[in-house]
């Protein structure tokens, strides 16, 4: 064996070594700073996991992007959608008065709201766009509480990591991280350009999360749950989306 | 006492070995490179059928004018596409390759980058030469390669002028415009670079140079593969897989 390539063996040894170490410090160091998606598994979990980490790393108090009145759109794509359950109508039919959402889970103080209630905690405004992973976006004016207030209310435990939230439509449930759920622009939207939120826009109830594409925006909210494991809620894979083949993460 | 060669005759009285075309760094970045391209040319396919329509501005959906749109049926029947039927929905493992794919491409991007202006690959193989930095050459290039010149045998060794150029636009212009605007599309990463998408006049802006950044790839994809085809197809791949290459070696 010549010097040459005995050098090169060694560095490659040496280089090998270091990639592997670094992987799984790199692993340990991810989970315990919450870099992981619950659908990291896969051949496409790579690539998630590196969008979900670098959103992690980049964005925590970054806000979405704010607009003037004047750039908000002047017709509110409201998107097709599955038709609306028996139940939903028959809400509809009552002017959602008897609209209920519920909360529970990692909370000190599991309860139900009603829409007045809601409406009657602090009332916040925003501006924003709401882009479809298909391509198209509109801007409008969301109003509605904070999701985080209603946490508070709710008074989530220390070891809450994620708020999973439910549809009125059983196959529509995603979730997001405490970062994202306590973050200021994060709503439970009840209005739009100053009127009560559409059904078609996803009233009575949308969840809002404009740092993250429509889809993450569950319309007709009813049921929160917070956790500290998304294995326990449907198949493990955090949202209904990842379960229809889309990323649960939709930052991009 | 025998004398001991001096080191250098003993290497010179080893068979001297032919430089290799292409180096290894070069060869591994440029198949990955490729691999990664085809995911990104066949995921964005399939995500720009869920809505064929190309907007200016912020915003833009099948409620507002298009800036042009493509005359191919739809993902989704909320786009009216003339054709009497909608083409089943991909976007799901689509958006999940796309996403992984980018990933591959720009950290060997960015390996390849760097390699480049460490080892001196840009201003050697890539930067015109001297001679070259002329109307008059390029005049020359250019008309070479429209009479389909074939390309003599010590044009194995080096690039041409207008190859040179080509590279250097996709390396420098093209592939860091495409990035940006593919970032510039991402809620998320707005929301910590704004500058990102406003620099460009909005999403819908992006979304379309996204669209025309990525159709130049592909015209430059087509016809760097014709180019290897015309100019010998067997050796010229050999050169990229194995780095060797047969007939006279010039000296760099």
């Amino acid at each position: 064996m010549t010097d040459l390539s005995r050098r090169k063996l060694i560095k490659t040894g040496v280089a090998a070594a270091t990639g592997i170490a670094g992987l799984g410090v790199g692993t340990v160091l991810a989970k315990n700073y919450g870099l992981i998606p619950p659908d990291c598994g896969g051949i496409w979990g790579v690539g998630e996991t590196l969008n979900y980490a670098a959103y992690r790393l980049l964005t925590n108090h970054s806000m979405a992007r704010e607009f003037e009145r004047s750039e908000i759109s002047a017709k509110p794509l409201a998107n097709e959608m599955p038709p609306l359950t028996d139940e939903f109508k028959t809400l509809q039919a009552g002017g959602f008065a008897d609209w209920r959402l519920t909360i529970d889970g990692m909370v000190d103080r599991p309860g139900t709201f009603s829409l007045k209630q809601l409406k009657s905690y602090p009332r916040r405004s925003q501006i924003t766009q709401l882009a479809c992973e298909e391509g198209w976006s509109y801007v409008a004016e969301w109003t509605g509480v904070p999701l985080s207030h209603v946490l508070e209310v709710a008074g989530i435990q220390p070891k809450a990591k994620y708020v999973v939230y439910f549809s009125i439509d059983p196959d529509w449930w995603d979730s997001i991280d405490m970062s994202d759920s306590l973050h200021p622009q994060t709503y439970l939207a009840y209005g739009m350009n100053g009127e009560d939120l559409s059904v078609g826009n996803g009233g009575p109830l949308r969840m809002r999360v404009p740092r993250q594409l429509g889809y993450k925006n569950v319309k007709f909210i009813t049921r929160l749950t917070v956790t500290d494991d998304l294995k326990k809620f449907g198949k493990g894979l955090g949202s209904a989306s990842p379960e229809g083949g889309y990323s649960w993460f939709a930052g991009v | 006492m025998p004398i001991k060669p001096a080191p250098e005759a003993a290497a010179h009285s080893r068979p001297a070995l032919k430089p290799l075309r292409h180096t290894a760094l070069v060869r591994s970045t440029h198949w990955i490179t490729a691999l990664a391209f085809l995911g990104l040319l066949v995921s964005g396919i399939e995500i720009v059928i869920s809505h064929p329509r190309f907007y200016w501005g912020e915003n833009g959906n099948v409620l507002t004018p298009v800036l042009f749109k493509l005359p191919i049926p739809s993902s989704r029947a909320l786009v009216p596409t003339g054709y009497g039927y909608v083409l089943p929905d991909q976007n799901g493992w689509s958006r999940y390759l796309h996403f992984q794919s980018a990933w591959l491409a720009v950290l060997t991007g960015l390996v390849y980058v760097a390699a480049g202006f460490t080892s001196g690959h840009f201003r050697k193989d890539l930067l015109p030469r001297a001679e070259d930095v002329s109307w008059r050459a390029l005049a020359g290039s250019i008309g070479g390669h429209l009479r389909f010149v074939r390309p003599d045998p010590a044009e194995a060794w080096s690039y041409n002028l207008l190859q040179r150029l080509s590279y250097l636009t996709v390396i420098f212009a093209l592939g860091p415009l495409v990035v940006w605007t593919g970032l510039a599309m991402s809620p998320a990463f707005t929301s910590a670079f704004p500058a990102s998408v406003n620099l460009l006049g909005g999403r819908q802006s992006a979304r379309t140079v996204h669209f025309f950044a990525a159709a130049s790839l592909l015209l430059f994809f087509l016809v760097h593969v014709g180019m290897v085809w015309f100019a010998g197809f067997r050796s010229r791949m050999r050169a990229m897989i194995t780095g060797r290459i047969d007939g006279p070696a010039e000296d760099a």
